[in-house]
């Protein structure tokens, strides 16, 4: 009897051992369920993202306009698009756009950060201040600034009149209109850049401030050798987003310039735009979409590359 | 060139709130001074005071005569090691400590000397060209010692260096902080919560509390004369015993007290001092031991065992209630439950009254 009692209680917990042996779910391991995770977005990626990419490509390929795709034509809309003259001036204007704009959207950032990184009530107002550009629609931003700078009864042209001086012609000027567009779009971005380097340089521990303090660094030794590489990969993201963000420059220049005078400040998606939406050459403008596409990601791309060289180094 | 830093009557504020309350203090040179204090008392506030990361609201501070409380912080020649270390993150290790050197304008040859010299002394030589980031938290706070180093400072500043680190590295970085003082002529001074460390590494002690100085004196001084009870429960491991007595007075020689219990110790503690009246009896566990049968000034149940290997702390109950930790050997045959056998030895007690006045045992009087 008594042996009886102990085999069963034996076997009892040999099946709790058995039971206890069972392999455990390892979460880690690699299984197609847990894709569905990522299902959602991939989903929106794909029908956002990747499709339209390659639909693009395949239709720059293509005759087409609003009654369909017509015939596989090749690199003729390339070959089109590089002898259209107007096509290669809107390159250079946005390129010229993108040297006007980025280089002051990131240094002027950075330089209002720097102000502004502090803890008064007028820093507060300020930051918020610069900010508010940010929220405004383009179509408000480009009314503003036509009011500043329009002939005769602008801003511009009346404080000129002040002084008895003509105002200069920012809009209908052919070496004026893209600076004036530029203009407006620092004004306009100036904010995302100055967030970005505020959120940086509260980052910066102030441990580190103090022991240069105590290291004997003045401030632009300190600005030079503490703040500026703590915030180089803050400067680098600004720089792309930037370049990314102009190389796209539309809304502005159609509706302040309209591109003109004499196309001199037409950029590459008001062009894609008119070759695509009022001359209905949806090959051609897919066409140019794609050059776009590449010119952005070789100056991303070469931005990126460079600064990380020089980092390393 | 070594400093003899005089504080005097200083106050700092911050907002309504005094953190530091006419505070006055002289470091001799080539002193290493170590203030010691719970969070909050004010330790590192004054340490940063003497940095001059803090401005001072009243009072001065001087380093060998001259002024310092206005001059920035780079200009004290004093230099700092902070808790976080505050390496630079971008620059080399080499870089780090040559930094302060380099903005001062020393020769690059004299710089690369001085780096080298700290590199090999603190063993990171082999560092030199790695950034804080590829380091241990060892390797950065060798770092931090090196960069105040180089600096030759008349003072160095450590403010809670050892926090940061694993419990035996902290032991081993402890001894090597022994041995580099003496490696260093310079007076430090040195911020912790840690009572340790205060005790191992301090010619002299600073006990902080409140805003204020408790005591300052030698770690023995401190340990075997507590100025007042906050220092007498402070120091120590574990924390001094304390149980309520009376003295009843009319004696000559040391003073008898009795416990709540009613047993009688005699004191080395002269009688003539003390009013008669209800005091608190302080006294370290290594003064109480567990002794055989019948041996003993009183008995106790045993409540708690704590056995550290070298010696045995047993926890025992009073008849009064009041608990008392007593010492016994590492194998003490002692059992929770165990009623046992407790002496006081007379000559190793203290006496707080309620104003938090001490007294203590003298020589020549029979305790």
């Amino acid at each position: 009897m008594a042996e009886a009692v102990v085999s069963s209680q034996v076997g009892r917990s040999s099946r709790a051992l058995t039971a206890q042996k069972a392999p455990p779910a390892n979460i880690n391991a690699s299984q197609w369920r847990n894709a569905l995770f990522i299902a959602p977005y991939l989903f929106f990626f794909a029908t956002m993202l990747v499709f339209p990419l390659i639909w693009g490509i395949w239709l720059s390929f293509h005759k087409a306009d609003t009654f369909g795709v017509g015939k596989f034509v090749g690199i003729a809309n390339y070959v089109r698009l590089f002898s259209d003259k107007i096509f290669l001036q809107s390159v250079g204007n946005t390129f010229y756009f993108v040297l006007l704009t980025v280089p002051v959207l990131a240094l002027l950032g950075l330089f209002l950060a720097l102000a502004l990184n502090r803890q008064t009530r007028s820093a507060a107002f300020l930051r918020a201040a610069f900010f508010s550009s940010s929220v405004l629609s383009v179509t408000i931003v480009t009314l503003i600034w036509r009011i500043v700078f329009i002939p005769d009864f602008g801003l511009l042209a009346t404080i000129y009149g002040w002084f008895g001086l003509p105002g200069p012609a920012f809009l209908s000027s052919p070496d004026l209109s893209m600076i004036a567009i530029a203009i407006a779009t620092i004004w306009w971005c100036i904010g995302l850049p100055m967030m970005l380097y505020l959120s940086a340089l509260q980052q910066i521990p102030g441990e580190i401030y103090e022991a240069a303090a105590l290291d004997n660094a003045n401030r632009w030794q300190t600005f030079r050798s503490i703040t500026l590489p703590s915030i180089k990969r803050t400067f680098i993201l600004v720089v792309l987003i930037q370049v990314v963000m102009q190389f796209q420059l539309f809304g502005q220049a159609r509706l302040m310039t309209q591109g003109g005078p004499n196309n001199t400040s037409k950029p590459i998606v008001m062009y894609i735009y008119d070759v695509a939406f009022k001359r209905w050459d949806l090959g051609m403008g897919a066409a140019a979409s794609e050059v776009l596409f590449v010119l952005i990601l070789i100056a991303a791309m070469a931005q990126f590359l460079l600064t990380r060289k020089r980092g390393e180094n | 060139m070594t400093a003899h830093i005089e504080i005097k009557d200083v106050v700092k504020r911050f907002g309504a709130a005094t953190v530091i309350d006419h505070l006055s203090l002289s470091i001799d040179p080539n002193e290493f001074m170590v203030f010691l204090g719970p969070s909050g008392c004010g330790k590192s506030t004054l340490l940063r005071m003497i940095a001059g990361l803090e401005s001072v609201d009243e009072g001065t501070i001087s380093i060998n005569g001259q002024r310092i409380d206005n001059l920035p912080p780079g200009q004290r020649d004093i230099a700092m090691v902070f808790q976080s270390y505050a390496l630079y993150p971008h620059m080399t290790v080499a870089d780090n400590m040559a930094f302060g050197l380099r903005n001062i304008g020393v020769a690059a040859d004299v710089i690369s000397a001085r780096v080298a010299e700290a590199g090999r002394m603190l063993e990171i030589g082999h560092l030199l060209e790695r950034k804080p980031g590829q380091l241990s938290g060892g390797q950065r706070q060798r770092v931090a010692i090196g960069r105040a180093i180089v600096k030759e400072p008349k003072a160095f500043l450590f403010d809670e260096p050892l926090s940061n680190l694993d419990a035996a590295l902290r032991v081993r970085t402890r001894v090597e902080l022994a041995q580099l003082r003496h490696r260093v002529k310079s007076t430090m001074i040195f911020v912790t919560h840690d009572q340790i460390e205060a005790m191992t590494l301090a010619d002299r002690i600073v006990v902080m509390n409140n805003r204020k100085i408790e005591q300052i004196g030698t770690p023995m001084e401190i340990y075997s004369r507590p100025a007042t009870r906050f220092v007498a429960t402070f120091v120590g491991s574990p924390t001094m015993n304390f149980v309520p007595v009376r003295v009843a007075g009319g004696e000559t020689g040391g003073a008898t007290v009795t416990l709540g219990d009613g047993t009688q110790v005699k004191t080395a503690i002269p009688a003539m001092k003390l009013d008669p009246g209800n005091f608190t009896l302080g006294i370290r566990a290594e003064a109480v031991r567990v002794v055989a049968d019948g041996q003993g000034v009183t008995t106790g149940t045993v409540d708690v065992l704590e056995r550290l290997g070298e010696r045995t702390l047993v926890y025992t109950k009073l008849k009064d209630g009041s608990v008392i930790v007593a010492e016994d050997i590492g194998y003490s045959r002692v059992a929770v439950n165990d009623t046992v056998s407790l002496s006081i030895d007379g000559s190793r007690v203290h006496l707080f009254d309620t104003s938090d006045r001490a007294w203590h045992c003298e020589e020549g009087i029979n305790g």
